[in-house]
């Protein structure tokens, strides 16, 4: 029915992901360095202990290195945006590039002014200014992840706006709908602390190192003790964020919800699966356990849900076949109004080719009856509304473990700190030597459960992946994907080459 | 004496100008592991903007289409086209 070549779809997409992903590399580390830094710089200028000072200048130069790199990865981002997915550029324009604006403005002024400061400025500028500047860095890099994750965030609740027909664009009604939409909020608040926590977990794994080879010592006790006070606290926000964020989805991308928990069934009182193996051929609507195994506890599902114990989650099942007994209505009766919808547009389209005022407003009269279910007008059956369960699921729980596992880890490395027996601890050094991989893995997975656990759509309900490509062909965007997997790979290992170099060399002992 | 002003306003705005080149001029030329992160900088930069996006990345609306309205229209043609109503019946067998 859809004429989209699927095979483009599907490359423009993974290319789409490799991008994003190898962003984040770069990206997480940037957030929270800065921060690191400057809480290093801070106290060198209360206390004027000069290991202070060359211990910032260490991770700063490690701070440098990460931001050399991966400046303007991001960039490529909107190359893919114009050329593989023009049909959702242009909806979207009127959204996004208020946002992006404000981001590149704010970015560039703030964070290009204060980095020369920080970079040059030692011994030039006073104390305070040059700590004023770092802090300045790590503010400003932190907020120019706002803009762009405020925009991620109106993908997966699009409010603020109205579709204007004639513009064929979703134009903003609300600036501040759009930027206090609560999944933007929540999504910039669980992303920025979890850039915090994986940058505590990167400064224990070098200095995890320094500590195994018996080199800088105390650089690295102070290191791990500052690290572990930030990543402890920046856990627990990661926590009640990631809390936050799923209720969100739930109350707005309920199949999301359902498809990271392997939900099918939905009940109330519904418990929450701490680990489990799902069923590889299970399918909507079979009637199959989609476990082998489980553990679950009881409760606690309804409770991340929706705030209430006794309350009912949907499963993929009531989502996609509706559940009149809970109100919900199912998959094929929103796709009839979304056909309803694309043909009362193409009505429209074609009433003001040919001039006909009259027919043309009871066209669009017709297509605002039923422009909410618009994205689902383009889904062939009800169970492409699904996204991919296995991998939305796995993603989920691999995050959530790993996000479990690092408070203790913090506390853990804090204890020891505290005790001055951390070098005694052989068990707990390799675990901080791997520390910072199993950070990016959770972190990986979060961007994974966010993005593959909206699918199908771009924009939550009203436009699908699908509908959102550039009609190319498929071996343009293979060559492309090829390319960008090289260049990013050697700019990952020039990354990881220049970092180990400048870490075997340590901080520079100056007095 | 509004002359004398200007031209201490004018000596200040250079002074201060003076010592913002300095500061990155030496800023600059102090640079060790630096300019191999400048070098990496400007490759990237360079491969990015002057060959992907020239040879392999063009705005594909920018380039078929003029004007907006021409760019409304094909948008609206692309999500319109080859739909056609169906009944919940059909969709569920």
């Amino acid at each position: 029915m859809i004429d989209i070549d699927l095979n483009v779809v599907n490359w423009a997409r993974a290319q789409f992901a490799l991008t994003a992903m190898y962003h984040w590399i770069f990206v997480p580390l940037t957030l929270g360095l800065s921060f690191l830094c400057a809480f290093f710089e801070s106290i060198y200028v209360r206390t004027g202990n000069k290991e202070w000072r060359n211990l910032t200048k260490f991770w700063m130069t490690l701070f440098g290195i990460n931001f050399a790199i991966g400046v303007a990865t991001g960039i490529i981002l909107e190359f893919e945006f114009g050329t593989n997915w023009s049909n959702y550029s242009w909806v979207v324009g009127d959204i996004f590039g208020a946002p992006l604006a404000i981001e590149g403005i704010f970015a560039f002024f703030l964070e290009a002014t204060f980095f020369a400061v920080m970079f040059f400025g030692w011994n030039r500028v006073s104390k305070n200014f040059h700590l004023f500047s770092t802090w300045m860095v790590a503010i400003g890099s932190n907020l120019s992840a706002v803009w762009i994750l405020v925009a991620n965030g109106w993908m997966q609740n699009p409010v603020g706006m109205v579709f204007n027909p004639e513009t064929a664009r979703f134009e903003m009604q609300s600036f501040f709908e759009v930027v206090f939409n609560p999944v933007a909020v929540s999504k910039f608040t669980h992303t920025s602390s979890s850039g915090f926590l994986l940058s505590s977990l990167f400064v224990i794994t070098v200095s995890c190192w320094f500590l195994i080879k018996g080199r800088h010592i105390q650089m690295a006790k102070k290191s791990i003790a500052v690290a572990s006070v930030f990543g402890l606290i920046a856990s627990a926000y990661v926590g009640f964020t990631g809390d936050e964020a799923a209720y969100e989805v739930a109350q707005v991308q309920p199949m999301k919800l359902a498809a990271i928990e392997g939900l099918y069934e939905g009940e109330t009182n519904a418990g929450i699966v701490a680990a489990g193996i799902l069923r590889s051929d299970k399918e909507p609507g079979d009637g199959k356990d989609p476990y082998i195994v489980k553990i679950e506890i009881p409760f606690l599902l309804s409770l991340l849900a929706n705030r209430s114990f006794g309350s009912f989650v949907p499963g993929i099942d009531d989502l996609v076949y509706g559940n009149e007994e809970q109100g919900i209505e199912s998959t094929a009766s929103k796709i009839v109004k979304g056909k309803k919808a694309v043909n009362d547009l193409a009505d429209f389209k074609n009433a003001r080719k040919d001039k006909n005022v009259t027919q043309a407003a009871l066209s669009l009269q017709k297509f605002r009856e039923n422009q909410e279910y618009m994205g689902y007008g383009y889904l062939n059956s009800p169970e492409e509304s699904v996204p991919p369960v296995a991998l939305s699921y796995y993603a989920f729980h691999i995050m959530v473990a790993l996000g479990t596992l690092f408070p203790f880890l913090f506390a853990a490395f804090l204890y020891f700190i505290y005790k001055d027996t951390l070098t005694q601890q052989k068990w707990l050094l390799p675990i901080g030597l791997i520390s910072a991989l199993l950070g990016f893995i959770a972190s990986q997975s979060g961007w994974i459960v966010a993005e593959v656990g909206r699918q199908p759509w771009a924009i939550n309900g009203l436009l699908p992946v699908k509908m959102s490509a550039t009609n190319l062909s498929a071996s343009n965007v293979q060559i492309t994907f090829f390319m960008f997997l090289g260049l990013f790979t050697i700019l990952l290992i020039a990354e990881i080459t220049i970092m180990l170099k400048q870490i075997s060399i340590g901080p520079k002992e100056e007095n | 004496m509004l002359k004398n002003i200007f031209n201490t306003q004018n000596r200040k705005v250079i002074n201060s100008a003076k010592k913002v080149y300095a500061f990155y001029y030496d800023g600059f030329k102090g640079m060790v592991l630096g300019r191999k992160l400048w070098k990496i900088i400007f490759i990237k930069l360079f491969i990015m903007f002057a060959i992907l996006k020239v040879f392999f990345f063009p705005d594909f609306l920018n380039t078929h289409f003029q004007t907006n309205e021409e760019k409304s229209n094909y948008v609206l043609e692309q999500i319109t086209k080859n739909t056609s109503l169906i009944s919940e019946e059909e969709l569920n067998k």
